[in-house]
C-alpha cells in the first residue's frame, strides 16, 4: 500500500497544507500550522484507523523562539510511523486539546502540560500526573530548557480524586505501598455493594525525572539510563533507544547481531511471561503451579546470566553491537536449557488448564472490550487478548521476518484471553529462538565506533508489554537534546481502570496481575 | 474421601530439583543465617519492603529469594504484607519525592525496636538518579540506614550473603 494516497487525501479532500520534512523507510514528518494541527490528527486517527501512538513537546526557544509539538500514529497497513509537527509561539503556550475526539490524546496533553507548561485548550482534565501537587509547587515545569530545580515545595495542594456519590457507595483507597512485593501505586475503588463501579488509578509514586535526565548526555551514558528505565524490560528498552540512535548516525548493524538481539528479547519476554503466568496462579490461590512457575523463572534468569553474565540482560547491548561474544557453547547451551524449560512449561500449562476451579475464576473475569481497548489506545499483549492484531513483529518484522513469526490473539478480552496469550507466546517465543539459533554465527564482542550526527528518529521494539518507543533527537554537540520514552504500560494502565468495572475487589489482584504493568515504565 | 484415594493414586507430583541449581555456597550461607537468625531474632526475621521508585529489578530478586530454589523462608527469613509486622524495613528506589512521605510513614508504623536496610545502588545515594530533579538522593536522607547491599540488581545469593554479613556484626 501506498502512503501517498493519505497524503493526498489530506491535502486534496481536506484542504490542508503541510510540508514534507522528513522522509525514512518507516517514518514520515508532516509539518503544519498550528491552526491546522487539531484537524491534521483527526484526519490521520480517521484515515488510518489508529490510536495516538505518542504526543509530546519539545522546547525550542533557546534556537527558534518557539514550542514544538509532534503526535504520532503508527500504521501497519502502510508500515510507517506518521508525525505530525506543529511550532507553539513561546508567548502564547497554547494549542486545541484532541482529547475530546481521541480519548488517547488525553493522558499525554497532561504529561504536556505539567512538563511545559503548554495549556491543552479543551482538555476537561488537566490534573498532574506525576509531579504530584502534595510536594511540587505549580509553575515549576522540568521539561524546559531553563528549569531550575525549585528549593521548597511552597504553596502546595491536595489531588482531586473524582467522586462517585450516591446511597451505599463506599469508597476503598489502596496504596501507594501494597502489602506485596511490588512497585508503589494509589488505587481508588468505588463500590455499590460488592461490584467496583469506578476505578481511579493514581501513578506517579516512582517518577524520577528519567526523559530529562537523558538531555545533555552522550549517546553512550544514556543507554545506561534507558535499561533503568524499566527493570523487567530493559533489554527492550535499551534495544528501542540505540534503533533510535543508529538510524540518526546511519549505523548498519549485522544480521548476526540482529538475531541475537531478538534472541534475548525474547527471552525477556518468556522470563517476564512465566513470571506473571505463576503470578495468575499465586493470585487466584493455586500456589503449586505457581512455585513451578517460579522455578522455570529462574532457570531463564540463571540461562540469562550464562550466556550474557546479566540476569536482567543489562549492559549487554550497545549502539550498533553487543558487547558479549557468542559462541557455538552459548548456541548449545540455550539450545539445551530450552528443552527442559519447555518441558517443564507444558506441564504448568496443564496443571493451570486442567483444573476447573482455576478456570473459573479466570475465565471471564476483567473483560476489556475491543471497542475500550481500542479508544484507549491498548497496546500489546493487552489489546492482542481483546482481539486486536497489533505486534511490530508481525507490523514492522526487520529481523522477524526470517524467523516466520505467528502473531497471537484471542478475542475475549479478559484474564483468560491474556492468560492464553502469554501461554501461546511463550511457545512462540522458544520456536522465534530455535529458529534464529539455526542462522546465528559465532562472533566476537564488537567494539563500536561511530560519528553521531545532528538529526532525530524513533526507535521501536516490541517488548513483552507491548510497544515500546524512544524518539530521540541528538543536537549539534552530538548530545542528546530530547528524549520521549512511550512505555506501553502508560495507555494500558486506564485499560485496567475499564476492565475491572462489575467485578468484584477479590479480583482486582487477579485483573491487576493479568495485565503486569509497570509503574516505573509509567512513571519515568 | 476422594481427595485421599486421589492423593495415593497421584504419588508425588512435584520433583527434585536439577543438580547446577542448588550450589554448596548457597547452603552454606543459608545455614549460618538461620543460626544467626535464632540465635538474634528468636527463630526469625520479619521484613516488610517499600519500593521508593525503583526500576523493578530488585523487587524482582527479592522475589526470587523467596522462590522455591533459594527457599529463605527456610532459613527464618519471611516478607510481611504489614510494617507492624515488621522487625526490618528493606527499601530500594532512590527515594522519589512522591514517595518519601510514604516511606516516612511506613517507618513509623514499624514498632520497635526496627532496622532499616537498603538495597540496589539507587539507594544509596540515588545512584543513576543522582542528578535527577525528582529524587531525595537516596533513603539514608529520610530515615536512618543500618546496613546497605550494593548491586543492581544484586542476585539473590548476594542478598542472602550480604545479609548474613550485616547480622554477623550487629
Amino acid at each position: 500500500m501506498d502512503y501517498k494516497i493519505i497524503l493526498k487525501e489530506i491535502n486534496e479532500k481536506l484542504g490542508i497544507e503541510y510540508s514534507l520534512f522528513l522522509l525514512r523507510d518507516d517514518e514520515i514528518y508532516l509539518k503544519v500550522r498550528l491552526d491546522d494541527f487539531k484537524n491534521i490528527c483527526l484526519a490521520l486517527h480517521k484515515l488510518l484507523n489508529v490510536p495516538i501512538a505518542s504526543l509530546f513537546a519539545l522546547d525550542a526557544r533557546k534556537e527558534k523562539g518557539i514550542f514544538e509539538i509532534y503526535c504520532s500514529f503508527m500504521s501497519a497497513k502502510y508500515k510507517k510511523w506518521f508525525f505530525v509537527v506543529a511550532e507553539i509561539p513561546q508567548d502564547n503556550p497554547k494549542f486545541n486539546s484532541l482529547a475530546k475526539e481521541i480519548y488517547s490524546a488525553s493522558l499525554f496533553e497532561r504529561e504536556i502540560k505539567e512538563m511545559f507548561g503548554i495549556e491543552p485548550v479543551g482538555n476537561p482534565d488537566t490534573r498532574p500526573l506525576r509531579l504530584h501537587s502534595e510536594v511540587w509547587p505549580k509553575g515549576a515545569y522540568p521539561l524546559k530548557k531553563d528549569f531550575n530545580k525549585p528549593e521548597a515545595a511552597g504553596k502546595t495542594e491536595d489531588y482531586v480524586f473524582n467522586k462517585v456519590e450516591g446511597e451505599g457507595i463506599f469508597e476503598v483507597p489502596v496504596g501507594p505501598v501494597h502489602a506485596g512485593i511490588i512497585g508503589p501505586g494509589h488505587f481508588r475503588i468505588s463500590c455499590a455493594g460488592e461490584p467496583i463501579i469506578n476505578l481511579e488509578i493514581r501513578l506517579g509514586f516512582t517518577h524520577r525525572g528519567i526523559e530529562k535526565l537523558f538531555e545533555g548526555k552522550n549517546v553512550s551514558e544514556a543507554l545506561r539510563i534507558s535499561e533503568c528505565s524499566s527493570g523487567d524490560a530493559s533489554f527492550a528498552n535499551s534495544l528501542s533507544y540505540s534503533c533510535a540512535i543508529e538510524k540518526i548516525a546511519g549505523i548498519e548493524v549485522s544480521e548476526n547481531t540482529r538475531m541475537l538481539r531478538a534472541v534475548f528479547l525474547e527471552l525477556e519476554r518468556m522470563y517476564n511471561h512465566i513470571n506473571d503466568i505463576g503470578g495468575i496462579a499465586v493470585d487466584v490461590g493455586f500456589s503449586f503451579p505457581a512455585a513451578f512457575a517460579s522455578i522455570v523463572k529462574e532457570n531463564i534468569l540463571q540461562l540469562n546470566e550464562k550466556v550474557t553474565s546479566s540476569r536482567y540482560l543489562k549492559n549487554v547491548n550497545s549502539i550498533g553491537a553487543i558487547t558479549i561474544n557468542w559462541d557455538k557453547d552459548k548456541t548449545q547451551a540455550l539450545r539445551e536449557s530450552l528443552k527442559k524449560i519447555y518441558k517443564d512449561f507444558k506441564e504448568i500449562k496443564e496443571i493451570l488448564l486442567s483444573s476447573v476451579s482455576f478456570m473459573d475464576r479466570v475465565d471471564g473475569t476483567g473483560v476489556l472490550k475491543k471497542k475500550t481497548a481500542e479508544d484507549l489506545g491498548a497496546t500489546g499483549l493487552a489489546a492482542r487478548a481483546s482481539g486486536i492484531a497489533v505486534d511490530l513483529r508481525k507490523d514492522f518484522p526487520g529481523i522477524y521476518a526470517k524467523a516466520e513469526f505467528n502473531l497471537i490473539k484471542q478475542e475475549t478480552g479478559d484474564c483468560l484471553a491474556r492468560l492464553n496469550v502469554r501461554l501461546a507466546e511463550f511457545e512462540e517465543s522458544i520456536k522465534l529462538i530455535y529458529r534464529f539459533l539455526d542462522r546465528i554465527t559465532p562472533q566476537a564482542a564488537a567494539q563500536n565506533s561511530y560519528n553521531i550526527k545532528e538529526g532525530f528518529a524513533l526507535g521501536f521494539t516490541e517488548a513483552w508489554r507491548g510497544t515500546l518507543t524512544y524518539w530521540v533527537k541528538i543536537n549539534k554537540e552530538g548530545l542528546i537534546e530530547r528524549c520521549k520514552i512511550t512505555d506501553p504500560s502508560f495507555l494500558n494502565w486506564q485499560a485496567l481502570a475499564f476492565c475491572v468495572l462489575g467485578d468484584i475487589i477479590p479480583d482486582f489482584p487477579l485483573c491487576n496481575k493479568s495485565f503486569d504493568l509497570s509503574y516505573s515504565g509509567n512513571d519515568l | 474421601m476422594r481427595i485421599i484415594k486421589n492423593r495415593i493414586l497421584k504419588g508425588i507430583v512435584t520433583k527434585p530439583l536439577d543438580e547446577g541449581f542448588l550450589s554448596e555456597e548457597l547452603e552454606v550461607t543459608g545455614a549460618e543465617l538461620k543460626k544467626i537468625i535464632q540465635e538474634k531474632f528468636s527463630r526469625s526475621l520479619h521484613i516488610r519492603e517499600v519500593d521508593t521508585g525503583s526500576c523493578g529489578a530488585c523487587e524482582s530478586e527479592i522475589i526470587s529469594t523467596t522462590n522455591p530454589i533459594y527457599d529463605i523462608q527456610r532459613f527464618g527469613v519471611s516478607f510481611v504484607a504489614s510494617p507492624r509486622h515488621a522487625d526490618c524495613l528493606l527499601v530500594t528506589g532512590p527515594v522519589s519525592k512522591n514517595m518519601a512521605v510514604a516511606l516516612k510513614k511506613t517507618y513509623e508504623a514499624m514498632p520497635e525496636p526496627k532496622f532499616v536496610i537498603t538495597l540496589g545502588d539507587c539507594a544509596f545515594d540515588g545512584g543513576i538518579f543522582k542528578e535527577a530533579y525528582y529524587t531525595e538522593k537516596g533513603v539514608a536522607n529520610i530515615i536512618p540506614v543500618a546496613f546497605h547491599i550494593p548491586g543492581c540488581p544484586p542476585t539473590p545469593l548476594d542478598i542472602m550473603k550480604a545479609l548474613l554479613s550485616f547480622l554477623k556484626k550487629a
